[in-house]
């Protein structure tokens, strides 16, 4: 194991390579509380709000499910559980729009409210979760439907080894503007961040927690110092880190505190660094405190297209469009509606979807900020490869996706790209270059399925053939020796036969022998 | 000269001995040419292309007796892929072979109607359709083709195409409209 984050504290922030410096937008939605949503009277699950395989459900429509209630499991070890965010009654389960980059349907389970907000039977851990092994922890987590909340969804129970790290890093950048619902939990709810953070720690073994957190956000500073004072056990530090978008990336973030670069292809675990999103670490702090799966998350609701704006904590499976007349509503200029921030969030085209794990925040734009954009043609200036916070080469990138140069894209890291966005803010062309790369990506994704498919359908036909050559072998076998029995059967009754008869002539000559000596014998008499 | 000569016949000689001992030792089993075109073929079986598979296909275009646009399952893809790897011009799917399917497609047995002949069962290159004599019949999609082979053996008419459509987990992005400015090769 490394133990090279020892001077971290003695060492300057190093910065990563490229990055903007954005107008935050941020106060728009940070200085009111957290406000609770009230209940709804319908929630819609979908089943796949996570990276990896859609989970399986277990229930069926008429079930009576209660609150916190398992819905669906984790088909797969890449996978996550979904829960009841109330007690009802399973309604539906089938195709409904949800929120995902691609604007198709999915599998979603519909819940009608009973508002009798009845909780399953809980048996928190508690305070003795430092006598439970890591095992049983990540247990907890996954069974809890536990996924990164800042935005990746990637199941956290996964991410946590048994394999014992040396930091933990909790992520409390926001890098993106306008989103602020980390800001306000920061600031409302730091000792529970630290309990999830202290969890997280005995699970991975951790010697030291580092609170990253972006120097526009003052007041979340203020909380967390307080909290990691109470604490006074060394466990944790707050890193002060430099607003730069994105720092908040799992790869930017690690080089910012430890210095040192994520290696290609490699894990965040191989450098013994760990990093968890401030929000994933509140939510493992419930899961093991009061045994509440994955059923809520805070929402930021921004953008001058509502009336007021502000962070609610909302239960996941709610539709949108409550969350938005829960904030007052849309202004009378309101046009589109995006989720996720103006970076590298995607548009909706219906605020009938349910909120999901990974909506982070919900931003409606008015008409006069929708520019339409016509893209020119690339003028090699360059200006995207000095944004690019992952080193690479964007206008490379773009030429190889539009001309479909799947070897070119991969010798230039395709796959190192975090659609972070930087290059196609800075471009002058207005070439929407995170499009191109979506699409080169997904289109490798699919050739590679492709690949997998046929493989298996040519093993598939040769066992066919290899079979039916084999029926044929057979069929011509037992016809074969069905042939030499009747040929040797033949064989042996002919054989039989002159024996038999030649035994029969040779027996009628003993007789008449016989009787003709004792004939001769009667008239020598 | 009479040296020169018997020099150069023995070495001549050893050679041949070296290359000969090496052709034996070092021989490659099967073509190696038509295992990466059936690498590159999409192994739906179809006969699409006039062979009675991908691989018989494969040798045919190995042996320069087929050409490289005759199989509508690869589309332009499998077409761009072969010019690719046997160095030839690229030229446009052959379309008294078929035309390129705008989504995969799977076949249904609607199981009301199925007698149970088994005859599917025999066509069926993949051996994706499960069932027995006078029993109910089934596709195992997820091992489905989309060749279409058991379609016409059917004597009731119960087997049915179906598209496949995109899910979130296999969507592929579009590439952005470009209106009126295309960009120029780099």
């Amino acid at each position: 194991m490394k133990q090279t984050k020892a001077h971290i504290a003695e060492k300057d922030l190093a910065g990563f390579h490229g990055g903007l410096k954005l107008a935050g937008h941020k106060q728009l939605s940070n200085s009111t509380a957290i406000s609770i949503m009230q209940q709804s009277s319908e929630y819609i699950i979908p089943l796949q709000q996570h990276i990896g395989a859609i989970s399986l459900p277990l229930v069926k429509p008429g079930d009576r499910v209660l609150k916190g209630q398992m819905l669906a499991k984790p088909d797969n070890l890449v996978s996550a559980a979904v829960h009841s965010p109330v007690s009802g009654v399973v309604t539906d389960i089938k195709q409904h729009d949800v929120p995902h980059v691609s604007g198709l349907d999915d599998l979603c389970i519909f819940i009608e409210n009973d508002f009798k907000d009845e909780w399953i039977k809980r048996e928190p851990v508690g305070d003795d979760y430092n006598q439970c092994t890591s095992s049983c922890l990540r247990k907890i987590i996954r069974d809890a439907g536990i996924v990164g909340l800042g935005g990746a969804t990637f199941p956290s129970s996964v991410k946590q080894t048994e394999m014992h790290l040396d930091t933990l890093i909790l992520n409390g950048a926001e890098c993106e503007p306008y989103i602020t619902c980390d800001d306000v939990l920061m600031r409302e709810r730091a000792e529970e961040i630290l309990s999830g953070g202290d969890i997280i720690g005995h699970v991975i073994k951790a010697r030291q927690c580092v609170i990253a957190i972006e120097d526009n956000k003052p007041e979340a500073i203020k909380a967390m110092q307080a909290a990691v004072d109470k604490d006074g056990t060394g466990f944790f530090q707050i890193k002060v880190i430099p607003t730069l978008y994105p720092s908040g990336g799992e790869k930017q973030l690690i080089k910012i505190i430890t210095g040192e670069e994520v290696p290609k292809g490699r894990y965040p675990a191989d450098l013994s660094v760990l990093c968890h999103n401030v929000a994933t670490a509140y939510a493992i702090y419930r899961a093991v405190y009061f045994a509440e799966p994955l059923i809520s998350r805070i929402v930021t609701i921004t953008g001058h297209g509502v009336k007021q704006p502000q962070n609610i904590e909302v239960l996941i499976g709610t539709p949108m469009k409550a969350c938005i007349q829960h904030c007052g509503g849309y202004t009378e200029d309101s046009d589109e509606l995006i989720m996720g921030g103006p970076m590298m969030g995607f548009s909706l085209n219906s605020d009938a979807m349910p909120v999901a794990k990974a909506s982070n925040c919900l931003l409606l734009t008015v008409k006069s900020e929708t520019r339409h954009k016509q893209q020119m043609p690339c003028i090699r200036c360059g200006r995207c490869v000095e944004v690019c916070p992952a080193n690479l080469l964007p206008q490379q990138l773009y030429w190889y996706a539009s001309s479909h140069n799947t070897d070119r894209l991969l010798e230039h890291n395709l796959f190192d790209c975090i659609e972070c966005g930087c290059c196609a803010y800075v471009c002058p062309s207005d070439i929407p270059l995170v499009q191109y790369y979506h699409h080169a990506k997904t289109t490798i994704w699919q050739q590679q399925r492709e690949r997998k498919s046929s493989d298996i359908s040519r093993l598939r036909h040769e066992a066919h053939q290899l079979r039916l050559e084999k029926q044929k072998r057979d069929r011509e076998e037992k016809l074969r020796k069905k042939r030499e029995l009747l040929k040797n059967k033949t064989k042996i009754s002919n054989a039989e036969d002159k024996a038999g008869k030649q035994a029969a002539i040779a027996e009628a000559l003993a007789r008449a022998q016989a009787k003709k000596e004792q004939h001769k014998t009667k008239t020598e008499k | 000269m009479f040296t020169v000569i018997i020099t150069l016949a023995l070495i001549a000689s050893i050679f041949g001995l070296i290359l000969g001992y090496a052709a034996i030792r070092f021989e490659v089993e099967g073509d190696p040419v038509v295992d990466k075109i059936d690498a590159l073929l999409p192994q739906t079986q179809c006969g699409q292309c006039t062979y009675p598979g991908c691989r018989p296909y494969a040798e045919a275009i190995a042996s320069g007796e087929a050409d490289i646009n005759q199989c509508p399952p690869g589309g332009e893809a499998t077409i761009m892929a072969l010019a690719d790897l046997l160095d030839v011009e690229f030229k446009p799917l052959n379309a008294e072979h078929g035309e390129v399917k705008a989504l995969p497609t799977i076949v249904r047995i609607d199981e009301q109607t199925c007698i149970g002949c088994t005859l599917c069962i025999q066509a069926c290159p993949v051996d994706a359709i499960l069932g027995a004599a006078k029993h109910m019949h089934t596709v195992i999609e997820s091992e489905c083709t989309g060749c279409n082979l058991c379609i016409p053996p059917c004597p009731v008419d119960c087997i049915h195409i179906f598209e496949v459509q995109p899910t979130i987990r296999n969507w592929v992005a579009e590439l952005p409209e470009v209106e009126n400015i295309t960009p120029r090769a780099a």
